[in-house]
């Protein structure tokens, strides 16, 4: 007996050795992340490197939904429209209204009317969840263009991206680009978070095995709409950051094309990781902006398509999850 | 209402389009019985144990756990009062290692399964209970393995440690040596005589041998109704029972011989 349980507690021991390891990689890798995104500008136009920052961020939250919670949603672009516009439409129309404000009431508006969504679509499974999620979504893009606060087609023009904490102008394309990285890694950190605390825990074990969560005593309509809510609200914070970047809020970001991108980024940079979502942005807005700038052009959405017919049937723990599963193999 | 009884149903009722799966059916669980549930297949086993933990809603009537109207209550909350169920199907958390799938049951009381914003480190006080409970059923040196390289066998027992994690008054469990072989039922049988004690057992089986071995009475289901009830003596003497229970000798003579 005695020797039996010095046996566990080494076990126990080197359980915790493990994770603490783990979580030093994890800090390294984020270590290296900050760096690369801190020179970047160096290298990189500011208003590329932006616009991957935003659809980065826009593809982690949907990723808390889709790889660690276990649910496909459809209509994420209402929520990074909605963050957009609310934005846009504070910032154009009240010059008191700070940027930081701005920011603020988009993604509480984004947040509310994910709480909206997840409530009458949350006990949804499968396939009827996305097909709702869907529906609302379409609500949310006609609504968009027949408001007559919205610029219809036409989208809202001019945002003003003002000056943040009222002192550094962010007219300023170096200035603005560090503030949005701080949203972002803002983002990132907090999902991180969420998917490595006791909380992510119950989701990991909702995706694997829905009843046994349930037979356990878990209330597992609660925990996805938490993370429901959460994921709509940093959907909305990328879509506010969006607005004030480009100082634009277009129909575009409320279109299913829009929810439809988001899924394809997540899935090609791989569902599994946290880092997925961001290398698939980035590898999505990329490729979109060089074959726009070729004879390509008007092939764009086709080969997108191609791109993600390939994931789904060859490489199906996309990007980061094959490079992770290679060096697996090769280390050891 | 006598406190004798764990769990009692009153006129249990499920139709599915039509269709009577569970037909009136009147169970009495004593306290600190091991319960068997038996019957050929497709009797109603299986939806008599989604009923009681509100998997599926009864068309009629009520069930009682220790004296206390349970029928309006939703499957989590039962769960937690202290009526936990295991599945026929193996039912683990497969791309977790052993310790967090019997950590995820213990964590259902403990109260920081909603804390985002805590640092999964902040889960390592629960591991020594983890640890005791994977030893008590031999997956001690399993700890660390991620659930899907288990063998079958092995994620039985570890879906039998998650379920004891829940500390339940009452287990259900649904033909818990379904798919194993003559070692491995040997094994279970002694796996859930030592959950049973101080606790009530609800079990489905169709391994004669081990409800022999392990039940102090027995439900006979046919067709979604109670055929007959009794102890093992007089259960299996039961023409009836021998009549819709086909084979019944020969499964008991083969695992229990
Ligand atoms: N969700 C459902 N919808 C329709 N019919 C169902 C449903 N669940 C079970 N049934 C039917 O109810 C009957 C009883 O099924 P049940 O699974 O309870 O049987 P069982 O006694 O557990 O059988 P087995 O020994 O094969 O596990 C079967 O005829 C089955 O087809
Ligand atoms: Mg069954």
């Amino acid at each position: 007996m005695m020797a039996e349980s010095a046996n566990a507690s080494e076990i126990r021991a080197s359980i915790v050795q493990q994770r603490k390891a783990d979580d030093r990689k994890k800090l390294m890798v984020n270590l290296v992340l900050l760096a690369l995104l801190l020179v970047a500008p160096a290298v990189l136009y500011p208003v590329f490197l932006m616009k991957i920052l935003c659809f980065a961020l826009f593809a982690v939250a949907f990723n808390l939904l889709l790889g660690f919670t276990g649910l496909l949603s459809f209509g994420h672009a209402a929520f990074l429209a909605t963050g957009g516009y609310t934005t846009g439409y504070l910032l154009s129309t009240y010059a008191n209204v700070t940027t930081e404000m701005g920011i603020i009431a988009g993604t509480a508006a984004a947040t509310l009317l994910g709480l909206f969504f997840g409530l009458v679509t949350i006990r949804r499974q499968g396939i009827y969840f996305a097909m709702i999620t869907l529906a609302l979504a379409q609500l949310v893009f006609f609504f968009l263009v027949q408001a007559p606060f919205t610029g219809g087609e036409d989208g809202m023009h001019g945002v003003p991206r003002g000056y943040l904490f009222g002192l550094i102008d962010l007219q300023n394309n170096t200035a603005m680009y560090y503030f949005v990285l701080a949203i972002f890694l803002f983002g990132y950190i907090l999902v991180q978070r969420i998917v490595t605390s006791p909380y992510g825990q119950i989701l990991k074990a909702i995706k694997q095995n829905e009843p046994r969560a349930v037979s356990l005593g878990y209330n597992v309509n609660q925990y996805k709409l938490i993370a429901f809510v959460i994921s709509a609200g940093l959907a909305g914070l990328a879509g506010s950051v969006k607005t004030v970047v480009f100082q634009l809020a277009s129909l575009n970001d409320a279109h299913w094309h829009m929810s439809g991108e988001v899924i394809l980024m997540t899935l090609i940079g791989g569902t599994g990781t946290l880092l997925g979502p961001v290398v698939g942005a980035a590898f999505v807005v990329n490729l979109e902006y060089q074959l726009s700038q070729g004879a390509l052009a008007d092939w764009v959405d086709a080969i997108l398509g191609g791109i993600f017919i390939l994931t789904v049937l060859a490489f199906r723990s996309g990007i980061v999850g094959e490079i992770q599963k290679f060096l697996k193999k090769n280390l050891h | 209402m006598s406190d004798q009884f764990v769990l009692e149903t009153q006129g249990l009722v499920k139709e599915f389009k039509g269709f009577v799966a569970v037909d009136d059916v009147n169970l009495k669980v004593k306290r600190g019985h091991i319960h068997a549930l038996i019957g050929p297949n497709g009797a109603g086993k299986t939806t008599v144990f989604n009923l009681l933990t509100k998997f599926l809603p009864p068309t009629r009537g009520k069930i009682f756990f220790n004296g206390k109207d349970i029928t309006p209550m939703k499957s989590a909350a039962i769960a937690r009062l202290g009526v936990v169920r295991s599945f026929q199907i193996s039912a683990v958390f497969p791309h977790m290692t052993a310790l967090e799938n019997v950590r995820i049951a213990l964590q259902s009381f403990e109260g920081s399964s909603f804390h985002f914003w805590k640092s999964g480190g902040s889960l390592d006080r629960l591991n020594e209970r983890c640890m005791e409970l994977l030893d008590s059923v031999g997956l001690m040196e399993f700890a660390d393995t991620v659930t899907v390289e288990l063998a079958y066998g092995r994620k039985r027992a570890l879906e039998l440690a998650t379920t004891l994690a829940m500390e339940p008054q009452l287990l259900l469990l649904d033909e818990p040596t379904q798919g194993m072989g003559g070692e491995d039922v040997d094994r279970v049988v002694e796996l859930v005589r030592k959950a049973a004690e101080g606790r009530t057992v609800l079990m489905v089986e169709h391994n004669l041998g081990v409800v022999s071995k392990l039940c102090d009475r027995i439900t006979v289901l046919s067709q979604g109704a109670v055929l007959t009830e009794g102890d093992y003596q007089s259960v299996s003497d039961d023409p009836r029972v021998r009549e819709v229970y086909m084979g019944t000798e020969s499964t008991s003579t083969e695992v229990a011989g």
